[in-house]
């Protein structure tokens, strides 16, 4: 009895475990599905494609904790334009890498600030504002980059592909940075207020916490980081282009939420976020390797976005309960 | 009495008892009301009249007894749209009208018979002719959005839409507060068509904080306290006197005056306060060490002043919350983390928040006072209200501020665990910190070396030592002037 | 000035004329019947999909998959009406019967409609994809012969946006019904303590949104030559940007059918517009950010002034 309590307890607290365990079930079915010995390929191909999923997700994740009606649908044209300004920097120098990168960061904490801006001096809510700043920020993309490709530097190249062992050097990195942020995000101050702001912003208010500040900083943080992940996407790809970053709008969500994270702020997990990122990859790859169409893959991915959220809408109740007492509620309301 | 014999009831209310939690709102409550009566219902803060409203008009079910009306019987299984077509209608103090929809709109959501051709003309000519009538002069148009109108004049709807009658008589109206956003002339209006209402066989049940509308529109008055009903006289055999003595509690002054320390600092050690208040007051300050307490009505100004004073000095401030979901929870976190958030700046090293500090500092508290948990990593929503209030407190006293806000902090906590929080403020005190409590309990207020009573927005008076009384607190939040 | 202000639709109307006349100053010959035919020939099923949204948020959700949605609609027609017609309607009344269905379970289990729209767009999406993976297909001649109708004076598709702008503000604005829609969005204990069930209301409104959903994707199979499974996925941002540039809000059940329509009319022609005013290729897509930047800060301006 006891044991059973500590077990559902600690998956109660922590509801990003399920996840990784979607991720292993996907693993394993695909590697028996494409009868392959190809277990360690799938490895190192899940780890490298993951690695986008996951910082978009990342980057998505900080706005959303901010509380409800927080969401930066900017991710995918901020990660065209800031891969476009690291190409062009670099000009296939790899002297000029860190500089590129540097340019990159820059110009998407920019596109952040931007965002805040719009949000808190205009009251444009977030979902809007966000979409009519990615409008201006792909044009200003397409008229930079003017449609060319600049190759990445032959060193970056090489780091995106590297590997130690079958885990590729990129995924790494990216999970080491994931590391750093979930320590600024649980572990400092402004993690925290971030955390206190997405769960009652007039507590927070009144807690001290200095509220503008912490909004402006998580807009641009997220789009700093997803900044980092279109020049990482450029490398991995051989150079940027300006549609590379569209798929990853709807994912970017859908990691987050898969990944155990609220939707409505407040309660946030990082690692969720890696395994959600792992799952989608192999959900694809799955869905391939059973010779599923493109449109079926889609629709299975639609599905199981739904069933994640509606699983997770009673998480802290017993599922029978969670099923029955709305419709109980419901047929008992007086008419 | 007279009348009563001649007068059939209308509303009975047998035994009714109403619980949240181990707060009992209601115990007992048994009360008739005589057909062509206007009822007053009385008591100071707390005392169950919103509770008990709105269990008669269905909001509420309640835990044990019986509301039975006339020619129906008991009430208890019917919802508040069947109430309100057996023509029992309610105005609360929260607005209950849709702020997007239009007057006339309103109107329709009451009499929902009202569809087809023409609707909208005929549900505005409902409400603007009875506008109208209530409110002469009133110059609300049928098809503006609520939204856009004042404060007054939605509550002008709000009241008017009660007294709407299509096809269904209207019985009893239930007013709480009406007059709290009228100016003066829309509330005498508002009284004389009471008068004429009941006067014409119906009911009202009047809840008021003001004493004259009270005595001028009622016929009987009820005076509640701690959720009993504990007199009930007809208006013309007492007084605005008599009724608010009945109010207060027969065992006044649990510590006695003769315990109060007398406070020893000087103004200028202490920090402005800058609170609006009457002519007669000096500026007021609050003195390392000293308690003050906010006293008056609920909502007159008490939580703005505690507000304005944090926005003046924050992080010299901490802030402990009464309305807890609103302004003081984080109902995600554990116990720790709701505990850390106000001292996160002491338990840093390189920047980070040691776990181990953190946890420590959490401990501390939870033992210090008496947080009842499994541990600190518990979710803070799974304690009880009294013990989610202590972690409230543990977050206010962790942080390095030296003043303590407290937004009438007890709220619907139980004796013993106010018995602790009492010793915890005491003792803190003691070091050296100052509180400005804001509190609607009058046994509070005896721990505070000052209290400032609050009446309309504005300090009335500075009680000291022993003028600190219930008598005097009552007196002057019901706007008594200082005698010279 | 307070009454005028009341009308929420005056300012898109504003910005949709001062648009409509720089057109007309820039390109004179715009001002005849087939240039208008022209500018507005694609309004009409975006007016369609805002519609669709704007019942979700006037219940303070939000349909993040009206663009799937109206893709697999548009797909449905051209693959199977001409041919199949049963397949074709039984997919798309299914289809109506699914998306009421999400809104009725939305507010049953209190889910985020965020969310489970957004998953339901990968759901429409791939419906879309697996009718029809490669671009082709056909609307049946009789379709299209009536969305190209040739009206007199006025072109069809300004014709439509202002009967369906009329039939709507009828429906939400002006009806008892309608009342109780909007009222659901403003204060749902009000309705709540009214008798009535918000659950039903919200299934009914998503009833409404996949009605002029299925609408929009009709009309779009009947102006178009060949379609692709994502032939109208902008149409969800779209929509959302028109009905709050047409005075809507995403809380509180504040929307404007006429601002609704009067506000895809005015991003329809915003790309026009900018094409006619010689914006680079390259900046047409910020620019239209910016007009939605701009029509929403002035917004904000004059709703501040009301208060």
């Amino acid at each position: 009895m006891n044991t059973r309590f500590s077990i559902k307890s600690t998956v109660g607290s922590a509801p990003w475990i399920w996840s990784y365990a979607a991720a292993a079930v996907m693993a394993l079915v695909t590697i028996t599905f494409s009868r392959a010995s190809g277990g360690l390929d799938l490895l190192t191909a899940s780890m490298s494609f993951a690695t986008f999923f996951a910082l978009t997700g990342v980057a998505q994740l900080f706005v959303i904790t901010l509380g409800p009606g927080n969401i930066d649908l900017s991710i995918p044209a901020n990660i065209n334009l800031s891969a476009a300004v690291a190409m062009q920097v670099m000009g296939g120098s790899d002297t000029m890498v860190l500089i590129g990168l540097l340019a990159a960061m820059a110009v998407g904490s920019l596109v952040g600030l931007g965002n805040y801006l719009l949000i808190a001096l205009l009251k444009i809510p977030p979902i809007i504002a966000t979409l009519a700043s990615s409008f201006v920020v792909q044009s200003i993309a397409i008229a930079y980059a003017g449609g060319y490709r600049v190759q990445p530097p032959p060193g970056l190249k090489e780091f995106v592909r590297a590997k130690i062992g079958p885990v590729p050097l990129m995924a790494l990195a990216a999970i080491l940075i994931t590391m750093c942020l979930a320590v600024l995000l649980h572990k400092t101050p402004f993690g925290r207020g971030i955390t206190a702001l997405g769960q009652n912003p007039t507590a927070a208010r009144l807690a001290n916490i200095a509220v503008e500040r912490t909004r402006a900083l998580t807009y641009a943080l997220a789009a700093t980081i997803a900044a980092f992940c279109g020049v990482l996407l450029a490398a991995f790809s051989g150079g940027s282009s300006l549609e590379m970053g569209n798929e990853y709008l709807l994912s970017s969500i859908a990691v987050v939420v898969i990944g155990g994270t609220a939707i409505t702020g407040g309660r946030s997990f990082l690692s969720g976020v890696w395994g959600a990122s792992f799952f989608l990859f192999l959900l694809i790859t799955m869905l391939n390797a059973l010779g599923a169409s493109p449109g079926l893959r889609l629709m299975m991915m639609g599905i199981i976005i739904c069933l994640v959220v509606f699983l997770a809408s009673f998480r802290n109740a017993g599922i029978g309960q969670a099923v029955f007492a709305p419709l109980l509620k419901a047929s008992r309301r007086p008419r | 009495m007279q009348t009563d014999k001649i007068r059939p009831v209308l509303l009975d209310l047998t035994g009714v008892d109403k619980s949240f939690g181990q707060v009992h709102a209601l115990s007992g409550v048994s009360l008739s009301l005589h057909q062509g009566l206007c009822t007053g219902l009385v008591g100071h803060n707390g005392a169950g009249k919103s509770t008990l409203i709105n269990v008669i008009a269905g909001f509420l079910p309640p835990s044990a007894g019986d509301v039975a009306f006339d020619g129906v019987g008991t009430l208890n299984l019917l919802s508040i749209d069947q109430r309100s077509a057996l023509g029992i209608r309610c105005v609360l103090q929260e607005l209950s009208l849709c702020p997007n929809l239009t007057v006339a709109e309103n109107t329709q959501l009451l009499h929902r018979h009202l569809r087809g051709r023409g609707w909208r003309r005929k549900a505005a000519d409902l409400i603007i002719a009875k506008l109208d009538d209530i409110f002469p002069g009133h110059g609300i148009a049928p098809h503006t959005e609520l939204r856009r109108l004042p404060l007054g004049a939605r509550q002008m709807v709000e009241i008017a839409r009660a007294f709407t009658q299509t096809t269904t008589e209207v019985r009893l109206v239930i007013l709480d507060e009406p007059t709290s956003s009228l100016d003066t002339q829309s509330s005498a209006q508002l009284l004389r068509y009471v008068r004429t209402f009941v006067e014409g066989g119906k009911n009202c049940l009047f809840v008021s904080h003001k004493m004259d509308e009270i005595t001028s529109v009622t016929d009987e008055v009820v005076v509640l306290k701690d959720g009993r009903v504990v007199h009930q006289i007809e208006t013309k055999d007492t007084s605005r006197a008599e009724i608010v003595s009945k109010m207060g509690s027969i065992d006044t002054d649990l510590r006695g005056a003769s315990q109060k320390k007398t406070f020893g600092g000087k103004d200028s050690d202490g920090i402005a306060l800058g609170l609006p208040a009457g002519p007669d007051i000096p500026p007021l300050s609050l003195r390392p060490g000293e308690v003050i307490g906010l006293a008056g009505l609920a909502g007159d100004g008490q939580t703005e002043a505690l507000k304005s004073v944090l926005a003046r000095y924050k992080r010299k401030c901490t802030f402990v919350a009464g309305d807890r979901a609103t302004d003081g929870v984080f109902p995600l976190w554990s116990i720790k983390h709701n505990t850390s958030i106000g001292a996160l700046h002491s338990l840093l090293s390189n920047g980070i928040i040691r776990s181990q500090s953190e946890a420590k500092l959490a401990n501390d508290w939870k033992d210090k006072i008496g947080i009842r948990a499994s541990g600190i990593d518990a979710d803070l929503t799974s304690l009880s209200g009294g013990n989610q209030q202590k972690v409230l407190f543990a977050r206010a006293l962790a942080s390095a501020s030296d003043i303590v806000l407290m937004d009438d902090p007890t709220r619907g906590v139980d004796v013993g665990t106010k018995r602790e929080i009492y010793q915890i403020i005491e003792a803190e005190a003691q070091t050296g910190r100052s509180f400005l409590w804001y509190s609607t309990e009058f046994d509070e207020l005896t721990y505070c070396d000052r209290v400032l009573v609050f009446c309309q927005g504005k300090v009335a008076v500075v009680l000291e030592g022993a003028e600190i009384n219930e008598q005097n607190v009552i007196a002057f939040s019901f706007g008594q002037k200082v005698s010279a | 000035m307070i009454t005028l202000l009341q009308y929420r639709v005056l300012l898109p109307l504003v910005t949709l004329i001062a648009l409509t006349g720089t057109i007309f100053i820039l390109q004179p010959r715009t001002m005849s019947y087939f240039g208008l035919s022209l500018l507005f020939s694609f309004i009409l099923p975006i007016a369609l999909a805002t519609v669709a949204q704007m019942f979700v948020i006037a219940v303070n959700e939000i349909d993040l998959s009206i663009g799937a949605y109206v893709s697999f609609a548009t797909v449905t027609v051209v693959t199977y009406l001409d041919t199949d017609p049963a397949i074709a309607v039984g997919l798309l009344l299914g289809a109506i019967a699914l998306h009421t269905a999400v809104g009725a379970l939305i507010q049953l289990f209190q889910m985020p409609s965020i969310v489970i729209t957004l998953g339901m767009s990968f759901f429409w999406g791939g419906c879309a994809l697996m009718v029809r993976p490669l671009p082709g297909g056909h609307a049946p001649d009789w379709l299209t012969a009536i969305v190209k109708v040739k009206t007199p004076f006025v072109p069809f598709p300004i014709l439509a946006c202002v009967v369906l702008a009329l039939l709507l503000h009828l429906l939400l604005m002006r009806s008892a019904v309608g009342t109780i829609f909007r009222g659901t969005g403003g204060n749902e204990r009000a309705i709540r303590n009214a008798g009535l069930s918000v659950t039903g209301i919200k299934s009914a409104m998503f009833f409404l949104s996949g009605l002029f959903g299925v609408l929009s994707g009709v009309v779009l199979a009947g102006l178009i030559v060949s379609a692709d499974a994502d032939i109208a996925s902008n149409y969800t941002l779209l929509s959302i940007a028109a009905v709050i540039l047409g005075g809507g809000l995403f809380v509180g059940g504040i929307v404007s059918p006429t601002g609704a329509v009067i506000g895809a009319a005015t991003l329809t022609l915003a790309a026009s517009f900018l094409s006619f005013i010689n914006v680079p290729a390259d900046w047409q897509t910020g620019a239209q950010g910016a007009i939605l930047i701009i029509a929403l800060a002035l917004r904000g301006i004059t709703e501040r002034y009301e208060h």
